[in-house]
């Protein structure tokens, strides 16, 4: 009974001849942390506001608990959005913001304080309470507007990119507080973003729109090791694509010829056949880039191809190689440590081997 | 160009002219408007000698009631004018920058036509065989039979401030035309886009996704727009009032013309001393008088006001430094 918490039952929004929201059919559960991920444009906002009830669908209804929302007006719904550009009431104190939705409620006065100041405490603002919104920082901001939408415990919340107007220190600090708040109050986030490093370190499970559609709704591992189609691996984190055709099969696994390439052994989960046309996708850092071949004793299972260092990345974390290998791109990633140190140094031009177990490809169907 | 003395000078330089001109054409006429009424007048229309006779003339009891029904009706049209406005602005605000431009024009068109035109042109249409007399004669029986519910005390209360009078409605002595109503129907009229430019202009810069996030956290449409909206538009809700009520005050073309012998206010009474009687002095002292009624109050609000966000602010202070105490802050 808790599985159908909210539900978009086949919702469609047109806007003239534009498809924003495509016959979207979602499910998410009490409590979770659901995210809604897809690039710019791709219908996300649509979605949120009609489940605030701004934007009517035309076709299709949307459940909360059982109770179909689709046609009631936004102050009918106990669903709350934080919004992008955080839209605090700019004439009113941070109190009273966060009151606002507790007083239109007509609750007590007694408890309007208590709730105010618990959620105040909360998001440790209470020495700031008295100012005003054009007064406080953009992540002290964030949190206000984040506390306006729960004070009133609602059944959703809404977030749609609320840490997009932040920098990256401050953004990365407010994702573990939105973790936190979570955890604390236990009410069904939706999320929405375009940024797959928020959705994946915050999220139980993640919706990938992409025109309108959902291309897959998964946890963030399955999202990110299993993609379902070649956009959601390619908006999902960087990967190398080898565009193919198999042509043979053997036990578990099966071979892939690309176009002026080697054959590439890949396991074929999905049990595909002979002469189908397929994406192998592997992500650069389960590639590895060595002077000398690997040794003969993993030669033999996983796929070794020469090739040339193009360019090298310095990134930080990771080193990132671009290789030429028979005329086709492949990224790979390298990690620094003291291990790796005693390895002779790869530089421009050298002649290396590029090599990865045939488990780390995944067959996503070729887009045709 | 940083430097600030610099700065400072050109500055001056640049408001020396409009300082100019207004010290020229407005201080120092005001100030020989007020130097008149300690003077008296002679009978060939003349500024006579030095004396407080103007001043004592003054006390006349015509007075007192034509400077309450100017106030009064000043602030009838003021509120009329700021409930129009408030919806229009709003309305233009929210319009496509193509239908935002037409309506905009729409409202100024007007001023292409000259006022006494206009007025003129609303005599033929308050004329007692047009619609509007036979609207007027359903608001006066409406308004009597309302008033007719009213407690005795409240009925005297109302004809002792002018606000109504008792007994039925006679239809021939009735007429919208030389009435206080279309006074004010007119100056409504007139006042209005000086009431409408100065909302739509904060309106325009106001973030109507704020009315959304009310929407959104359980307001309805108009408690949204009174909590939200108006306090948003704050700033040119004041400039609006201001641009209606003082030239209201002032009015005098319009109640000359459609007011009749009904509806004398303040301004007519100064025209009426200065051109008529030729009084100078006497008209100055009305002046100096009507403009005395619009500047005590403005002051006292301006006082009140900082008054009140001085102690709002001292509130605060100790409402954050309580909580401080009390261990809620970090
Ligand atoms: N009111 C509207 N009228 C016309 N088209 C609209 C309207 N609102 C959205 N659209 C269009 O619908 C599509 C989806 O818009 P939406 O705002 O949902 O995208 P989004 O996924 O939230 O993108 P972003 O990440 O940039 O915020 C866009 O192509 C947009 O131009
Ligand atoms: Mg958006």
């Amino acid at each position: 009974m808790n599985n159908d918490f909210l539900v978009f039952d086949h919702v469609t929004k047109r806007f003239g001849a534009l498809t924003a929201v495509n016959d979207v059919c979602l499910t998410v559960t009490k409590g979770e942390f659901f995210s809604l991920l897809g690039p710019s444009g791709c219908g996300k906002t649509t979605l949120l506001r009609m489940l605030g009830g701004f934007e009517r669908p035309d076709s299709g209804r949307i459940y909360l608990e059982g109770k179909d929302i689709t046609d009631l007006p936004p102050n009918q719904r106990r669903v709350h959005t934080v919004f992008q550009n955080y839209a605090l009431f700019p004439t009113m104190t941070i109190w009273d913001n966060i009151a606002f939705s507790l007083k239109l409620a007509k609750k007590p006065k007694e408890e309007i304080e208590e709730r105010v100041d618990e959620i105040l405490k909360m998001i440790q603002l209470a020495d700031q309470a008295w100012k005003y919104p054009n007064q406080l920082s953009g992540g002290q901001k964030q949190r206000v507007a984040i506390a306006r939408a729960l004070v009133d415990r609602p059944q959703v919340l809404l977030l749609d990119e609320p840490l997009a107007a932040l920098d990256l220190k401050l953004r990365q600090h407010m994702l573990l507080e939105l973790d936190t708040i979570h955890d604390q109050v236990g009410i069904t986030f939706l999320y929405v973003t375009h940024d797959q490093g928020e959705a994946m370190s915050l999220s139980d499970r993640i919706a990938v729109i992409n025109r309108g559609k959902v291309e897959q709704l998964d946890s963030p591992a399955k999202i990110y090791e299993a993609p379902s189609s070649r956009f959601v691996a390619s908006f999902i984190g960087d990967t190398n694509f080898f565009s193919g055709e198999i042509v043979s099969v053997d036990g578990d696994y099966c071979f892939i010829q690309c176009a002026g390439f080697p054959q590439i052994k890949a396991y074929n989960d999905r049990a595909l056949k002979v002469g189908q046309q397929i994406d192998l996708s592997v992500r650069p850092e389960k590639i590895r880039v060595t002077l000398a071949p690997p040794p003969p004793e993993k030669g033999a299972s996983i796929n070794v191809f020469p090739s040339k260092v193009k360019d090298i990345v310095y990134q930080g974390v990771y080193t990132k190689f671009w290789l030429d290998s028979s005329n086709l791109r492949i990224a790979a990633l390298k990690p620094h440590s003291r291990f790796l140190l005693d390895q002779e140094a790869i530089t421009w031009n050298d002649d290396v081997f590029v090599w990865w177990h045939p488990d780390d490809g995944y067959m996503v169907p070729s887009e045709e | 160009m940083n430097n600030p003395l610099r700065t400072k000078r050109a500055e001056w330089l640049v408001t020396l002219p409009s300082f100019l001109w207004l010290a020229l054409f407005f201080a120092v006429p005001a100030v020989i408007v007020l130097a008149f009424t300690f003077h008296g007048h002679d009978a060939s229309g003349g500024v006579g000698a030095w004396g407080m006779e103007t001043w004592r003339e003054l006390v006349d009891p015509d007075y007192p009631a034509i400077v309450w029904n100017t106030l009064r009706i000043s602030f009838e049209v003021t509120l009329w004018s700021i409930v129009l406005a408030l919806p229009c602005a709003y309305a233009i605000a929210r319009m496509n920058s193509k239908w935002r431009g037409i309506v905009a024009g729409a409202i100024m068109l007007p001023f292409w036509t000259s006022f006494v035109v206009r007025v003129f042109a609303w005599k033929a249409m308050l004329h007692p065989d047009g619609w509007l007399q036979a609207c007027y004669l359903v608001l006066l029986r409406t308004r009597a039979w309302l008033f007719d519910w009213l407690p005795g005390f409240v009925q005297q209360f109302l004809i002792w401030i002018g606000m109504a009078s008792a007994g039925p409605v006679d239809p021939a002595s009735s007429t919208i035309l030389d009435s206080e109503a279309a006074v004010v129907l007119v100056s409504v009229y007139t006042f209005l886009p000086f009431a409408i430019m100065p909302i739509y202009t904060a309106a325009e810069k106001f973030d109507f996704a704020l009315l959304e996030a009310a929407r959104d956290l359980g307001a309805k449409n108009f408690y949204a727009f009174r909590k939200i909206f108006i306090p948003g538009v704050r700033q040119g809700l004041v400039s609006a009032v201001l641009m209606v009520f003082i030239p209201a005050i002032g009015s005098y073309v319009i109640p000359q013309m459609l007011g009749g012998t009904d509806c004398v206010l303040i301004g007519n009474k100064i025209f009426m001393r200065a051109i008529q009687n030729r009084n100078i002095p006497h008209a100055s002292a009305l002046a100096t008088l009507m403009a005395a009624s619009v500047l005590v109050p403005i002051a006292c609000a301006m006082w009140w006001k900082r008054r009140q966000d001085a102690r709002d602010r001292r509130r605060l202070e100790q409402q954050t430094a309580k909580l401080i105490v009390a261990g809620v802050g970090r």
